[in-house]
């Protein structure tokens, strides 16, 4: 079979509710992949490298994922120790470029040919030469370097439960402080620069942009991420493969479920595990309530952005609401730690299930009067129309994903395109718009809510009997799983590889915040600065999903 | 605009009708005004500072500005600059690349300069741990006076550290 047109593979499918393949590449097959799949309009799911401790310690291969009309093609390509190169593929996938710049930070992988060679998430803080991800570093517990020794001291001295430890400590000097970053220069008649990050008015994550602007109009965006990398590609190594879902949970807050949802999809793929219909239930429901929750925070965000205070006050009201009932439901409020490999941590009760029936027919009538009151108010939209706009002939070149994508016509939805247990059973309706502006993010995040307040009666009415939780049996001999999962902000990704004895290998967990933060920067050219958080916003991309 | 206006009405001031689990706020709201003015003479101003977090702490900062909690009622208001900041809500774990950026905004903060560490990975790293890239917890950075943990702690956890790191700078006067 060929999953990618013209390109022959010996591709094994893995045992996931999705059609996934896996297939080992030559270079030259690696290369024409590229050029075939973005011929074809594929999409690029995510761009990796992961270290091949049987290959020396150096070892290690470089992995891409493709979504295609069948499914989800993951390409690996190993390299020589030697020389740890691969022919770039941003050159047909532009939001390949920074996931190429991180994976030589991490892995010291380099992707040949490649337009920018900057290091990305490496600000120079880390020992020289210095690749976490490599099958030396993995392991090695502790801080490495000089950097190191004083971070050791200092954990030292950390008081456990608060308490004021090293009192009267100010700004003493660390290790080696973050180094220069050579942004792209605008010159020119007028053009100055304003510097945004990393810590930001206000409560977000943190992250640096570099406008470059004449007046009141935005000319360049440049944006330097990488601030809330915390090492997750590392510290996966070091958990059980049965306990790591709860870091898989917290690469994103806001997409906890959806994470935990991939990764145990690829644990339970690698281990030829089944679930219980009713936990597929569940799970979907959690989903569903997590994509509810972030739409009706933006949503308020959104508005108030545009200083319609009272969007924030009652789309906020309405989120605590929610929220509240997940806490009821699920025993935490965001549902962090519920989906486990197997199943779910709890099953849901009977009255649990009407009251949340109840409360999608109350928060429905209430979003309906707030859209009335965003369509019809004058002020509101002049905000919203026309600004920050992506084309949607811009988007299908960058390769915006999920719900931003499919304000700009890009319609790539996994629960419509591959409707895995239970969204067959949905028939989930896709949201779109060609807008491409602020309002058009703001007009499918109110579809799809409506459409998951439908799924989610759909699901407590439907909810079938039986246990929600299956025993997880890890391979013996190693093997690897995926799990693709759409998020509320897109397609979530999880790449896992187990070695003998289940331990994991590695595990790559991708965000589709990694191909949209390029693509806000397209979206803010030549719109004035007081819209950038709007815009913004409207994205709302995540950090911490994205930094890992 | 009348549509507007009917939904304000018809929403009324919720953090009134807020169900029980804040009753005990409610009551004690009174009181909780009194002692920040009498400890600061003045209202309390926060600034976050996400120094590494996975983003849940801050839905949970957020939710603590949403009607039901009524905060500025309180007295209590997120600031945009530690300049104009009594305290720093800080979550962790403690990135090694905020670092700096975090030690820079705890010297820009004026007395009493209070730290509140959120969370577990606030308090020692939580599952991200101490590492190449993370400090682990906030106190392994700059002082903290109190930790809330939890992962994320609810907001009424995080309004409860708040007030209790408050109280501790007036026990720390009294003493």
């Amino acid at each position: 079979m060929q999953v990618i047109p013209g390109v022959d593979l010996e591709l094994q499918q893995l045992p996931a509710p999705l059609p996934i393949w896996h297939a080992r590449v030559s270079t030259e097959q690696w290369r024409a992949a590229a050029q075939r799949v973005a011929a074809a309009k594929g999409r690029l799911v995510a761009l990796w490298g992961a270290p091949q401790p049987d290959a020396g310690a150096n070892g290690a291969s470089v992995c891409a994922a493709y979504a295609v009309p069948p499914g989800l093609a993951w390409l690996e390509l190993a390299l020589d120790a030697q020389a740890l190169s691969y022919p770039d593929v941003a050159a047909h996938f532009p939001a390949a470029a920074r996931m190429q710049r991180a994976t030589n930070d991490l892995l010291g992988l380099v992707a040949e040919g490649a337009a920018d060679q900057r290091p990305w998430l490496d600000h120079g803080v880390w020992p020289p030469g210095y690749r976490p991800l490599r099958s030396e570093s993995i392991g090695a517990l502790g801080l490495p370097g000089a950097g190191g020794a004083a971070g050791a001291a200092r954990a030292a001295g950390a008081g456990g439960t608060g308490g004021t430890a090293g009192a009267g400590a100010t700004a003493e000097a660390s290790g080696p402080q973050p180094a220069d970053y050579p942004f792209v220069r605008v010159e020119g008649d007028g053009v100055h620069e304003i510097a945004v990050g990393p810590v930001h008015a206000g409560i977000i994550e943190p992250g640096h942009f570099r406008f470059s602007v004449v007046g009141e109009k935005v000319l360049r965006l440049e944006q330097r991420l990488g601030y809330v990398h915390k090492g997750i590609g590392q510290r996966f190594t070091q958990l059980g493969a049965l306990q790591a879902h709860r870091l898989a949970g917290r690469v994103s807050g806001d997409s906890t479920v959806a994470f935990a949802w991939a990764y145990c999809m690829a644990l339970e793929s690698a281990a030829g595990c089944t679930i219980p219909q009713r936990a597929q239930q569940l799970r979907a429901l959690m989903l569903e309530r997590e994509r509810v929750a972030n739409h009706l925070g933006d949503l308020g965000a959104i508005g108030n952005d545009a200083a319609l205070g009272i969007a924030l006050a009652q789309f906020s009201r309405l989120r605590e609401d929610w929220q509240r009932v997940s806490m009821a439901g699920f025993g935490h409020r965001l549902m962090m730690d519920n989906v486990v490999p197997g199943g779910v941590s709890a099953d849901l009760a009977p009255a649990l299930a009407a009251r949340m029936t109840l409360q999608c027919g109350a928060i429905e009538s209430e979003l309906k009067v707030l859209r009335g009151i965003y369509d019809e108010h004058a002020g509101l939209q002049d905000r919203l129309m026309g600004t920050g706009m992506v084309s949607p002939q811009l988007a299908e070149n960058l390769g915006l994903s999920g719900l931003a994508g499919r304000a700009s016509g890009q319609r790539a939805d996994l629960r419509c395109d591959h409707p895995w247990p239970p969204y067959q059973a949905l028939g989930v309706r896709r949201a779109t718009q060609d807008g491409g502006d602020v309002a058009a993010r703001v007009e499918v995040r109110f579809d799809e809510a409506f459409e998951s307040l439908r799924l989610i009666r759909l699901l407590c009415a439907g909810l079938a009997p039986g246990p929600v939780h299956a025993e997880v049996e890890l391979p013996a001999h190693g093997n690897a799983g995926a799990g693709w999962i759409e998020g509320w902000r897109g397609e979530v990704f999880v790449a896992l590889v187990l070695g003998p004895g289940g331990a994991i290998r590695h595990c790559h967990c991708h965000d589709p915040s990694w191909h949209n933060w390029p693509v806000l920067e397209h979206a803010v050219i030549g719109n004035i600065v007081p819209d950038f958080p709007l815009i913004n916003k409207s994205f709302n991309l995540s950090y911490s999903g994205h930094d890992l | 605009m009348w549509t507007m206006l009917r939904q304000i009405i018809t929403t009324g001031i919720v953090s009134e009708a807020a169900p029980t689990d804040s009753a005990e706020l409610r009551v004690a709201s009174d009181r909780i005004q009194r002692e920040i003015l009498d400890i600061l003479g003045q209202a309390l101003t926060i600034r976050q500072v996400d120094a590494g977090s996975c983003n849940g702490c801050e839905l949970e900062i957020h939710a603590l500005n949403n009607p039901y909690y009524n905060l500025e009622g309180l007295g209590i208001r997120f600031v945009a600059s530690p300049r104009h900041a009594d305290m720093l809500l800080v979550t962790g774990p403690v990135s090694r690349h905020m670092e700096e950026a975090l030690r820079r905004t705890y010297d820009a903060t004026p007395e009493p300069r209070l730290v509140v560490a959120v969370g577990d990975c606030g308090r020692d790293g939580g599952i991200f741990g101490a590492s190449y890239a993370s400090c682990g917890g906030v106190a392994n950075v700059i002082p903290v006076d109190l930790v809330i943990p939890g992962c994320p702690p609810p907001p009424l956890e995080i309004l409860r550290g708040i007030l209790t790191a408050v109280q501790r700078i007036g026990q720390k006067r009294h003493a």
